[in-house]
């Protein structure tokens, strides 16, 4: 009996120690970012491209308010309620004192400053694709933005989701830095998936999940339950999105879709984003759409 | 069946298929206040068109389109949206139920929306470039409504 005990005592720190090991967070080395020289100007681009003001600025924020990165948003989900934090420069309570590597490592890697796991309402998983060069020039446009003092709202997650450890585990399963569409594409098509995969993040909303909550890959951009409420979230692979390219791209920077009906809900704060990238970014994206596999 | 017999029945049916459209509730309203925006949007058109590339810009056409979207703009709103009109209560609305916890922002919103139709009104006619500029503000006035108040399909 009493060696059974010691065994199994065994067996469960073994598993904690492996878990523990499995689920630590993973930064790279500050070393990554020596060198890089970030270009605010160019950082506009990229700002707007990953769609940062649709979730950090206020709810409700307009024009130039939404350069105002005061966090504060919710989000429902079945895991809980998540709120965006303040990322604008203020010091003390948005990230005015982040490092680049300390930057870079939250969009790439979702670790923290302080070592710790940022939850996937964040969208990482995406941006784990983003080029060095392009975070060294979103920050360097952040920079120049606003500070706001708000402060920030715990998120109210039940358990076993309220253990940001767990996250590691998660990352394991659902995280990759490699692009999902890989047949071959044109040079258009390669900045198209670069912009809609990596910065732009439309899988986060336009492909539906799992019970864990990873995207399912294999129904990749075939549309999904919408987060905030009823209805859904539109199936744009080929499939289902018949419109012409001219007409996709024509949608993204203006928001009027080909019948001249105007863009709504969730989507009306990305095309607001989009709709400021130059004509030949939207023609890529939409380029890119022609040649997602069509999923049903 | 005798020819009669089919013809009752037929004749019945399509009473009770009345019947039944009329018992769905504010249909008239519903039919009114969608119709509005079916004459927004085929007005819009042009716009866009003409804006995109799509069609040669005319200043006589934008004009009269423009002129519209005014006139549309300036509909009195108040019988279109009662009470209960919303899809919670009812079918055939993305209309959400929030409008009527909202209403002052709501109306707000409209009145944004004849703001930036006056501002392409002076727009539309002048120049390709004006109109293009104006349209952004009326696009954003149309989504900052559909945005908060209508429900994605």
């Amino acid at each position: 009996m009493r060696r059974v005990l010691t065994a199994s005592i065994f067996v469960a720190g073994l598993s904690i120690a492996v878990l523990a090991w499995a689920s630590r967070p993973q930064p790279l080395a500050a070393s990554q970012f020596d060198g890089l020289d970030g270009d605010a100007d160019r950082g506009e681009q990229v700002f707007w491209a990953a769609g940062c003001a649709s979730c950090h600025a206020a709810d409700g924020a307009r024009g130039d308010e939404r350069l105002v990165l005061a966090g504060g948003r919710s989000f429902d989900s079945e895991f809980g309620i998540f709120h965006a934090p303040n990322i604008s420069t203020d010091p003390d309570y948005g990230i005015g004192t982040w490092t680049l590597a300390q930057f870079g490592n939250a969009m790439l890697r979702g670790v923290s400053p302080q070592g710790e796991h940022y939850y996937p309402a964040f969208p990482y998983t995406a941006y784990a694709r983003v080029k060095l060069q392009d975070v060294a020039d979103l920050k360097a446009y952040m920079d120049t933005l606003p500070a706001s003092d708000r402060p920030n709202d715990a998120h109210s997650l039940g358990f076993p989701f309220n253990l940001r450890r767990t996250v590691g585990l998660w990352k394991r399963l659902f995280k990759s830095d490699a692009f999902v569409v890989n047949d071959e594409l044109s040079e258009q098509q390669q900045r198209g998936r670069y912009l809609a995969e990596a910065l732009a993040h439309c899988g986060e909303c336009h492909t539906p999940r799992n019970a864990l909550g990873g995207l399912d890959a294999s129904r990749w951009l075939a549309g999904a339950p919408n987060p905030s409420g009823r209805g859904s979230i539109p199936n744009i692979t080929p499939a289902k999105l018949t419109w012409s390219e001219r007409e996709i791209a024509g949608y993204l920077a203006s928001g009027f879709t080909p019948s001249f009906d105007s863009v709504g809900g969730s989507m009306t704060a990305v095309v607001d984003s989009l709709g400021r990238l130059p004509a030949e970014d939207l023609a890529a994206i939409a380029a890119y759409l022609k040649a997602v596999a069509p999923s049903e | 069946m005798s020819l009669t017999r089919v013809l009752v029945v037929a004749a019945a049916a399509t009473v009770g298929l009345g019947v039944a459209l009329a018992d769905q509730p504010f249909s008239s309203e519903l039919g009114a206040r969608q119709g509005q925006f079916k004459l927004m949007a085929f007005n819009i058109g042009p716009l866009v068109g003409m804006a995109q590339g799509n069609i040669e810009y005319d200043a006589a056409t934008a004009q009269l389109a423009a002129d519209n979207i005014v006139a549309l703009a300036a509909l009195h709103q108040s019988r279109l949206w009662p009470e209960g009109s919303d899809n919670d209560s009812i079918d055939n609305t993305r209309a959400l139920p929030s409008i009527w916890e909202n209403t002052e922002d709501f109306s707000a919103k409209f009145d944004d929306l004849g703001n930036a139709a006056r501002a392409m009104q002076e727009a539309a006619g002048t120049d390709l470039n004006a109109l293009r500029a104006q349209l952004r503000t009326l696009g954003g006035a149309c989504s900052a409504c559909h945005e908060s108040y209508r429900q994605p399909e």
